[in-house]
């Protein structure tokens, strides 16, 4: 059970920034250009009183490094990925961010043990308030486990 | 302007069929997102991996996705978004995004959400939590 011993590890906490021009090139890359994420103007008129980001965008974030955790380069399936929020992100606002091990099961399929790595990234505000968490799902097939062991 | 609470469980909110997958879309979110895999960009990387061309970043589609719920930003925001990924998304490939609404209680509006290709096939789905506290 390659990452079992893995569980319950975690990364120092990353200071990010949800910088506007990030945000701007990120919802023009999904096609999303609403001015609720970058017109200063419609932010200030919004519920929030301020520009936010879409749920994806944690996926800019930097979490740090969770020692000792090896992944293969090559050959990673993502199989589900899971957000929550308790509000959304507001451009300019800083967010601590680190990442854990949240489990590592083994399954028996068609193409033989399948590994699942489920890692959860967390981002807090400034005050600790826990703001979001993303889950991903990461399967690694037992091919993609032997060639690690023998590089 | 719709109005999010408005709607009945079972309607759908407007859906999106989105231009052909390109290249270009591609190298654009590996830029945006610091994803820099190169399965998802160049040909050959692709095919050493063992598929037939580049497929996109499944966070990509999940991305696009979102964008379903953009429009009810004024009346709330997404709590949980859940998707499982169930298929490759391949150059050229018309994804059309969909949400349906499947509960609806008080200030929480529960939506069944998925994206299809042209041949119907679901390639990702999963579950939208909006909720307009």
């Amino acid at each position: 059970m390659m990452y079992k011993h893995m569980i319950g590890k975690q990364s120092n906490k990353v200071k990010n920034t949800v910088e506007k021009g990030m945000v701007k090139r990120f919802v023009e890359s999904i096609g999303d250009p609403h001015p609720i994420y970058t017109n200063e103007e419609v932010g200030k008129k919004s519920r929030y009183g301020k520009n936010i980001a879409p749920p994806t965008y944690p996926r800019v974030f930097d979490y740090g490094v969770i020692e000792g955790l090896i992944l293969p380069e090559k050959g990673l399936i993502h199989g589900e990925q899971n957000y929550h929020y308790e509000r959304p992100l507001f451009i300019g606002e800083e967010i601590s961010c680190y990442s854990e091990v949240k489990n590592y099961v083994e399954k028996s399929g068609t193409n033989g043990r399948m590994g699942f790595l489920e890692i959860v990234n967390y981002g807090e505000d400034q005050e600790g308030n826990m703001i979001f968490s993303e889950k991903m799902v990461t399967i690694i097939t037992e091919t993609v486990r032997k060639a690690m062991c023998y590089e | 302007m719709s109005n999010l609470t408005n709607l009945q469980v079972g309607d759908s909110l407007e859906e999106i069929t989105l231009s052909p997958v390109s290249r270009m879309d591609l190298i654009k979110y590996s830029g945006a997102s610091g994803d820099f895999n190169p399965i998802h960009t160049i040909d050959e990387e692709a095919e050493k991996a063992g598929l037939p061309g580049v497929i996109a970043h499944g966070m990509w589609t999940m991305g696009n996705l979102s964008k379903v719920f953009t429009s009810y930003y004024e009346e709330g925001f997404i709590e949980n978004f859940q998707v499982r990924f169930s298929g490759k998304v391949f150059l050229n490939d018309v994804l059309t995004l969909r949400a349906t609404l499947q509960e609806k209680n008080n200030e929480t509006f529960s939506f069944k959400v998925n994206v299809s290709s042209q041949s119907e096939k679901v390639v990702m789905k999963g579950k939208v939590v909006f909720v307009t506290n």
